[in-house]
């Protein structure tokens, strides 16, 4: 007789752990636009069958909050229910006897909470008061809208220049969003209800990398205005472009030399080469917009402007340092992200040769920085950061990447003060060992650790702590509030002082937002340049229809096609571009795991492009 | 050309046929629910699923289109199964008041449980049927929903949204509690609707039906004190013998008089006639414009259409400004019934029932527009009953209309002219129009076949022709449905078109696919069909084919209103300041 066994997974285990999973990844997939009070039911249901049946609140509660809801989603609800099923819910967080229990009545406190509007409109009306239309939810979830199921479907059929058209009529950056966009449509794809998203964005750097060549739609015929915008980013470029197509005659004007903003002066070119940027550029400028680079717009100019113009967009960005304010700051060998990765960006970088370098951060800026400086010919490189890497805002991949080119990040390290020699010039990063602590405002807080303070030798120490906004010369006229410019959801700012002159004045970008992605940029971009031309009196339609095919079967269950990297040891040597295009026979493939969310589902009732502006 | 096997048939079709239209050209029906020809083919109620080799998973026929060297089966067991589970859960949606219910008999989920074997009254699913408050309806619209009975196939969606571009249904809610309904509930009309009825005759099931006033008629009819009179719309005359299982136009608007007649109705007249008044009034008021030279008031809109009027009094005074100050036939018939006609025949109006049989369920909602009332206190219409409610009196009598005999329609509002006529279908108004518009200017009566229209061209889904009318040349266009009459109206805004004379139609093909018309339970529009009887009749059936030649008119010219557009005209026969036609929303 065996007094153990070897316990090996039964039929029902492995069913558990396989549904598990694609539960999980479901609930991933899921739009925020269903029905509130029916997704809070399916997770009460979810909790009920997790409980294990001893205790009353979950045992009990769990059961009649569901049947509650069910009555309020049959509209046969009242007020008191409303009362009752939060009294459960408390109940269930207060006294149940495990986290089965109490997490199940916390959650749907929250969702009581969060829902309460949609709540009421079932109790009150018998109706779901969620407008929905997210029927496409790639598209729904990229914030430019851009018609992602149109353009797989032209890249499936090799037509990669028109591809880029669809993708220009909500995003006028398709090679750099192509190479480095965060993708949020992924995160929404349908598609990983049945393996995992589409890589859209690598499919989209397919279509820019192989795309014949070609050129912007015929402006429409001028009107005669003149808008300045101020700032060559993305934001920028996404207005003069669709401003200059609507016929009005647009000027850039940024103070570095070339255009592009951080996309030019703060991604590294092993990310995004800059004659790839140049791509998206010059076909922007294709259509007319004038560029005046090397200008510094300050208060006075920017007052001479809005004389001279009829309307004004300011998207200067975030291109200024936030510091950490400790002991040796201003040290020689301290340097900026902003200042360190714009200076490679220009080709002028900081030597560093031989040099042990300390980034301190865990965004992306960060790992731009550490990856830069491992490029730059550092002896060592380390980033150090105040909580644990699973905390870093940084994009998982980059940080995988960084760390495989040979470049360490130390977790849990506190910066306290950067040690100097009689010269002022950095020796050393002090780092105060942390704890992971309580979950606060949704991320663990580090605590002070009850370990000796720790010394990193440093040649040259990064600061990649965060950006700010040089909002000074235009408060003047725009209001601000935390460093960061104010405007209304339509880009438009209210003056603060008479002194526009009848301008309009709008705002956008990083500067309103404060540092986020390239395509919120773009979108904000967009959405300016549409009310611009409105506050302007026109009703402009730029939309640039282009015929799609009709989009083959999708592929049954197929792995996603992930980009492949040079060799880390080869990459990290150079600032090529790190990162391998998709084949065509790749592309071809993983267009064809789209599942035409505009065909199928709710996509066949409202049709193709949701989105137009 | 494609090539694909259906059931084992080799066909070859057009590329992007789909796999639904490819076996019906081989005469192999698959069930259909949701689907309607050029409007709704959103795969949704999925009883079209099909097996195709190679695929995991049934396609939908009629969204897929067909591909090279395709092997579909539509009745292969697995497609069968899926069919009819889908079959059972659609009806645990729906409650079967088939007895009761108007479309029984031409109702689409009839068919398919049917075609599929399934008894709707014994599904072995639960009742998914919508709270007792979802179902509550306004007794007194024009429009009625049973929400119980909807199957949520989108069709009135589809039809309101993209026949009309209004969009008063919607998609509302997600999962097993979504539904169609009017966003947050609201009156139909506080989100446009202009009560066209064109979701009821697209519903493919009873969901959507007109208020029934047959109660009122019948009322009418057995009190001894009240004279009822009918007039009888043109296009009601081709549609309603379909009914009765007959071809269609092959029962006559003599035999809707027979049965009228045998109902107990006091008179019936002929709505063509007060058509060819119309033309007299709006004809007039289109040269006087021409003639003054008031090119400001150009283009002239028709307005015989309510659910046009409707709408256009929804776009504003900028386009409803436009329309002419003319009333609708009905209106004018109701007018001239409770005045020069009560007075010849010695009648208090008072003590008229005034009927209209119409392809409508707007005109039920115009007869009680404000200002419609010659009499202060009576409104000159009492009553617009459609041609399915019509044809459900007929049944509900016991007639066979089959064996009736033609009755001639009486004197002297039943003589009409096949210019009146063709007010049944698109075009119809401007042609009568023009017929005498041309004689009026030049003294001369043109072949009355000779107005020719022509496409608008791309993107302008109307025709249009240019007529000179001794020596004035007036841009005319004609447009039906209002989807496309909006663009046409977003052309002329823009500059992009200019025309002296338009002609709108709110439903397709004009009255003759009304949205009271009956019913046939196919997935096509059939006012085409429909409409060509009245050209025909035009053709064949009226000597006179001028509305100023109709003798009666004439008469009723001489002994009442003077002249086209005269003083009294005017009175009875113009309205002067569209109001909104529905009663505030509280």
């Amino acid at each position: 007789m065996s007094r153990l066994l070897i316990e090996n997974g039964s039929v029902i285990d492995n069913g558990y752990t396989g549904l598990g999973q694609r539960i999980a990844q479901r609930v991933v997939a899921m739009h925020a636009e269903q029905c509130p009070v029916d997704f809070a039911l399916s997770m009460v249901r979810l909790c009920s069958a997790q409980s294990c049946g001893k205790c009353t609140p979950c045992r009990v509660g769990l059961f009649q909050a569901a049947q509650l809801m069910e009555y309020i989603l049959a509209g046969a609800g009242e007020e008191e229910d409303l009362e009752r099923l939060r009294q459960v819910a408390q109940t269930m967080l207060d006294a149940s006897d495990c986290a089965i229990g109490f997490e199940a009545g916390r959650m749907l406190l929250a969702a009581l909470d969060s829902f309460a509007a949609d709540f009421q409109a079932h109790v009150q009306h018998d109706r779901c008061d969620v407008k929905h239309f997210a029927y496409v939810p790639c598209q729904a979830e990229c914030p430019a809208h851009v018609d992602i199921p149109g353009y797989l479907s032209l890249i499936a059929a090799g037509r990669n220049a028109d591809a880029l058209r669809v993708i220009r009529n909500d995003n006028p950056l398709p090679t750099v969003c192509g190479y480095v966009c965060e993708h949020p449509c992924e995160l929404s794809c349908r598609r990983a209800m049945v393996d995992s998203p589409v890589n859209i964005c690598g499919l989209k750097r397919f279509a820019a990398d192989n795309a014949e060549a070609h050129t912007p739609q015929p402006n429409q015929p001028s009107t005669g205005k003149k808008v300045a915008i101020i700032g060559g980013g993305p934001a920028g470029l996404s207005a003069a472009y669709y401003l200059q197509l609507m016929g009005h005659a647009c000027t850039i004007f940024d103070v570095r030399p070339k255009l592009g903003g951080m996309v030019r002066y703060g991604i590294p070119d092993y990310r995004l080469p800059q004659d790839k940027l140049d791509e998206d550029i010059n076909f922007i400028l294709a259509t007319g917009v004038e560029a005046r680079t090397g200008v510094a717009v300050d208060a006075e100019q920017f007052a001479a402007l809005m004389k001279e113009y009829d309307a004004a967009y300011v998207s200067i960005g975030a291109h200024t340092h936030k510091s950490l304010g400790i002991e040796g700051e201003n040290a020689r060998g301290v340097l900026s992200a902003v200042e360190f990765l714009r200076a490679a960006g220009e080709g002028a970088p900081v030597d560093l040769t031989g040099k042990r370098v300390v980034i301190v951060g865990g965004g992306n800026v960060a790992m731009d920085c550490t990856r830069t400086a491992k490029r730059l010919g550092a002896a060592s490189v380390e980033c150090v950061y105040r909580r644990r890497i699973a905390d870093m805002t940084a994009l998982q991949e980059e940080i995988d990447e960084a760390l495989a080119e040979g470049c360490q990040i130390t977790q849990l390290q506190a910066p306290v003060r950067i040690e100097v020699d009689e010269q002022d010039q950095v020796t050393a990063l002090i780092t105060q060992p942390q704890l992971i602590g309580e979950v606060k405002r949704g991320r663990p807080a580090p605590v002070p650790a009850d370990l000796p303070e720790q010394r990193i030798p440093a040649d040259v120490v990064l600061v990649a702590i965060g950006q700010a906004i040089v909002t000074e010369p235009f408060e003047f006229l725009i209001p601000t509030a935390r460093g960061k410019f104010v405007a209304r959801d339509d880009g438009s700012v209210e003056p603060v002082s008479l002194m526009h002159e009848g301008c309009l004045v709008f705002a956008g970008g990083d500067a309103v937002s404060g540092p986020a992605t390239v395509i919120k940029a773009v979108a904000a971009g967009k959405v300016a340049a549409a009310n611009i031309d409105e506050g302007l009196g026109f009703a402009h339609n730029v939309f640039d229809e282009v015929e799609l095919p009709e989009p083959a079967p999708t592929l049954p269950a197929t792995g996603r096609v992930e980009l492949t990297s040079r060799t880390f040891a080869e990459a990290a040597q150079d600032f090529d571009i790190a990162k391998l295009g998709m084949t065509a026979q790749a592309a071809l493939q993983e267009s064809n795991r789209c599942l035409h969310c505009d065909h199928h589902g709710f996509g066949a009732v409202c049709g193709r492009v949701m989105f137009k502006w | 050309m494609v090539s694909l096997t259906i059931n084992g048939t080799a066909v070859q079709v057009a590329e992007g046929t789909t796999i639904l239209d490819a076996a019906r050209q081989l005469g192999i029906y698959i069930p259909t629910l949701c689907y309607f020809e050029d409007l709704n083919a959103v795969g949704a109620c999925r009883v079209c699923c099909v097996e195709v080799e190679g695929s995991e998973r049934l396609e939908a026929a009629c969204n897929t289109p067909v591909r090279e060297g395709m092997v579909v089966l539509t009745n292969s067991p697995k497609a069968q199964a899926a069919r009819r589970t889908n079959a059972e859960l659609i009806a645990s949606t729906h409650t079967f008041d088939c007895v009761s219910c108007h479309r029984n008999g031409t109702c689409v989920l009839q068919k398919v449980l049917d075609y599929c074997g399934v008894d709707g009254a014994k599904v072995a699913f639960d009742a998914l049927a919508p709270s007792p408050r979802r179902r509550e309806w306004p007794a007194a619209a024009p429009i009625q929903r049973d929400a119980a009975k909807c199957v949520q196939c989108g069709r009135c969606v589809a039809a309101c949204g993209k026949l009309q571009g209004i969009g008063v249904w919607r998609f509302r809610g997600t999962g097993a509690h979504s539904r169609i309904a009017v966003d947050q509930d609201k009156p139909m009309f506080a989100e446009g609707c202009i009560a066209c009825g064109q979701c009821i005759t697209h519903c493919p099931v009873g969901a959507l039906s007109e208020r029934d006033d047959l109660a009122r008629m019948m009322e009418a009819i057995r009190n001894p004190e009240v004279t009822t009179v009918v007039q009888i719309a043109p296009a009601t005359r081709t549609a309603w013998a379909s009914v009765f299982g007959a071809e269609t136009g092959q029962l006559s608007v003599e035999r809707m008089a027979a049965c009228l007649k045998q109902l107990g109705v006091d008179y019936v007249f002929d709505t063509s006639f007060s058509a060819d008044l119309t033309i007299m009034e709006e004809g007039t008021e289109l040269l006087n414009i021409v003639k003054t030279g008031e090119t400001d008031k150009l283009p002239l809109f028709t307005s015989c259409c309510p659910g046009w009027v409707n709408h256009a009094v929804n776009l504003g005074p900028q386009v409803a400004g436009h329309l002419s100050t003319a009333k609708s036939p009905m209106q004018m018939f109701g007018s001239l019934v409770k005045t020069w006609w009560a007075q010849k025949m010695g009648l208090d109006p008072a003590h008229i029932f005034s009927v209209a049989l119409m392809p409508c369920t707007a005109k039920k909602n115009e007869c009680k527009v404000p200002g419609m009332q010659a009499n202060e206190g009576i409104y000159d219409m009492d009553a617009s009953l459609t041609t399915r409610e019509f044809a459900r009196m007929v049944k509900a009598a016991g007639l066979n209309p089959l064996a009736l005999e033609d009755v001639p329609l009486d004197n002297p509002l039943g003589t009409a002219t096949g210019a009146g006529v063709i007010f049944g279908i698109t075009g119809g108004v401007m042609e009568a129009a023009l017929r005498s518009a041309y004689y009026f200017m030049t003294g001369e009566k043109p072949d009355p076949d000779g107005f020719v229209f022509e496409p608008a061209g791309e993107g302008r889904p109307w025709t249009e022709a240019t007529f000179d009318l001794a020596g004035t040349p007036v841009r005319c266009a004609v447009v039906h449905s209002l989807a496309k009459a909006d663009q046409l109206i977003a052309a002329w805004q823009a500059g992009e078109v200019d025309y002296d004379f338009v002609e709108v139609m709110a439903c397709p093909g004009g009255c003759a696919g009304g949205g009271g018309q009956p019913i046939d339970g196919s997935d096509r529009e059939c006012a085409a069909e429909r409409g060509a009887v009245l050209r025909t009749l035009d053709q064949t059936a009226y000597p006179l084919r001028f509305s100023h030649e109709n003798p009666v008119i004439e008469t009723v010219y001489a002994e009442f209103y003077g002249q086209p557009c005269s003083e009294v005209s005017e009175r009875y026969l113009h309205v002067h300041e569209r109001q909104q036609p529905f009663a505030p929303v509280s």
